[in-house]
């Protein structure tokens, strides 16, 4: 059966328009995991601080397939899928460990950490008797290896026939950005989840909409920390599939928000201590933010001294998870750690300016669904998908679209 | 350490009228439940383990509280919900006279404004508690949620 024949048409050839379906079509949920996940698409799978040694591994997802990311006794990095070639059983169900080769706990088959098959229990039977014919070739099933490639300290893997390699698919004007962040090696500093009552495409809307990020998260306007009115801009890799949404430190004290009696402009808010917004310009460039997505499911972010990554699970149409795990680096003084650990309080889902992203995205799976038919409405900045100056746009939205109509052929 | 009925007592009283005020959304006598320097921290099982200091909320002082409960009423957009604490009996752990330490199970049910309700979060309270005279108040808490997993957001606080 074409699974694409059950897929609607989309109603309109420009970008601006998005059909309320794409959020509640199971049909098309399954086509994603398999055109977009496991398709020509390079996914975030974990940091490579994550796997601190040799013979290591750390357990992940690729769309919603689970995964075994390892490094192995020379220290090279692999990822496989977490199925076992016999009855197809995870192999793997703790997130995290040292292990010289995997095993599966059903019937004790084992691999090696490339993901190969390196035994199979009673393969010749007992005396003589059972086992199994000598013509099998249990390893024609083995879990799936992913390429894997490892740039400025992230693990991305893809099961893509026709992908570029990773630092051409991230994009040119894209990995100086990620560079900048990534410069040094990574201390972990805590990681958690956030289970979001959503399809996993309205979060990464949600990040790439510079659009929003001043006027739903009153904390961040107000405290200076992010205006639309500040320098900075909305860079978009070309076909649209990843983007950088940035602002200086510097605040230029512009009046456009009070004289627009903007709800999320509140003068009268003072914080008792602002020493939880203190931060200092660590990367000496003077940006101040930096909110960096890579399509399908990743995003990096600095929020002032505040650094994280995030990737999305989707965990069915209406439900997604947030992994966020939040870093700092190996030199950091006491001090730049004592911002880090104050900051910690701006993100997350209990953060005073991540926290509404996840009602926000509820709202709209919520309120769209007695509307299939209907349309989103996304021609802030126009109709393109270029980069520009101004992050009062939502290029970057329809840049995802681009690159998702693009992949799934819709 | 030698039992110390009244001093048990004391601890379990100031988390009952502790959670009563979260629960009854007086927020803002949330704060007043700590010392001045009060620390407040909510970090996960897992983090904990692995020795990793971040969590959800990070607050050193009794003004940090204040700020977020006045974040929570001005600032930020959440759907209105409620939560319902149930406590177990707290255990003393450390009892200096005046100085107390006690580890209290929590699990905290979150009622949306529809109705729907949830098993929001279990975990344990990790509570250094100061006696001084009539009073009973926090010199710090650590929540310490069970699961790495948090539904939506954690507006108010645990």
């Amino acid at each position: 059966m074409n699974i694409a024949a059950n897929i609607k048409t989309w109603p309109s050839d420009s970008l601006t328009r998005v059909p309320y379906w794409v959020y509640a079509d199971q049909s098309l949920y399954d086509l994603e995991m398999e055109r977009i996940f496991r398709g020509d698409t390079w996914s975030f799978l974990c940091l490579e601080a994550e796997l601190p040694r040799p013979n290591t591994f750390r357990r992940s997802h690729f769309g919603d397939m689970s995964v075994v990311v390892t490094r192995d006794a020379e220290g090279k990095v692999h990822a496989f899928e977490n199925r076992c070639a016999h009855r197809g059983a995870l192999l793997c169900h703790k997130d995290r460990g040292d292990a010289k080769e995997i095993a599966c706990v059903y019937h004790n088959w084992t691999y090696d950490l490339c993901g190969k098959l390196t035994g199979v229990a009673f393969r010749r039977g007992i005396g003589g008797k059972g086992g199994m014919p000598p013509d099998s070739h249990p390893e024609e099933h083995a879990p799936r290896q992913l390429r894997v490639e490892v740039f400025a300290g992230l693990v991305f893997g893809t099961l893509g026939k026709n992908v570029a390699p990773l630092e051409t698919y991230l994009g040119a004007n894209i990995t100086p950005n990620i560079k900048r962040v990534m410069a040094k090696p990574v201390k972990l500093l805590g990681g958690y989840s956030q289970i979001l009552p959503s399809n996993w495409k309205l979060y990464m809307e949600n990040t790439k909409d510079s659009y929003h990020a001043s006027l739903l998260h009153m904390f961040f306007t107000t405290f200076r920390l992010n205006r639309l009115s500040q320098k900075g801009g909305l860079i978009v890799s070309e076909g649209g599939a990843n983007h950088i949404s940035y602002s200086m430190s510097a605040d230029v004290a512009g009046k456009e928000y009070e004289q627009a009696k903007m709800r999320s402009a509140n003068e009268g808010f003072a914080l008792e201590v602002p020493e939880v917004i203190k931060s200092i310009d660590e990367f000496g460039d003077g940006i101040g933010l930096q909110i960096l997505s890579v399509f399908p499911g990743f995003v990096l972010q600095q929020i002032r001294n505040s650094l994280a990554v995030r990737r999305i699970v989707p965990m069915g149409l209406d439900k997604t998870e947030l992994v966020w795990t939040m870093f700092g680096f190996e030199d950091d003084t006491p001090e730049l750690h004592d911002m880090r650990m104050m900051q910690s309080n701006l993100i997350g889902p209990g953060g005073f300016i991540s926290m509404e992203d996840g009602a926000a995205t509820g709202f709209v799976q919520r309120g769209s669904r007695g509307a299939p038919n209907e349309m989103s409405v996304v021609e802030m900045g126009g109709q393109g998908i270029g980069s520009e100056e101004s992050r009062v746009s939502e290029a970057a939205v329809r840049g995802f679209w681009a690159t998702y109509r693009r992949l799934m052929g819709v | 350490m030698s039992l110390n009925l009244e001093h048990q007592f004391r601890v379990q009283d100031l988390n009952a009228r502790y959670t009563e005020a979260i629960d009854e959304d007086r927020l803002e006598s949330w704060p007043d439940f700590f010392v001045p320097d009060g620390k407040y921290l909510i970090n996960t099982a897992e983090n904990v383990a692995q020795n990793l200091p971040l969590g959800f909320m990070y607050a050193t002082s009794q003004a940090m509280l204040r700020d977020r409960i006045k974040a929570l009423r001005q600032a930020n957009i959440y759907e209105a919900q409620r939560y319902r604490h149930v406590l177990a009996a707290p255990r003393l752990v450390e009892d200096n006279g005046g100085a107390l330490s006690a580890r209290t199970s929590f699990m905290v049910a979150r009622i949306m404004h529809t109705g729907e309700t949830i098993l929001f979060a279990t975990g344990i309270y990790e509570d250094r508690v100061v006696l001084d005279g009539g009073k009973a108040l926090f010199v710090e808490k650590k929540v310490i949620i069970d699961s790495r997993q948090i539904d939506t957001l954690l507006a108010i606080p645990l």
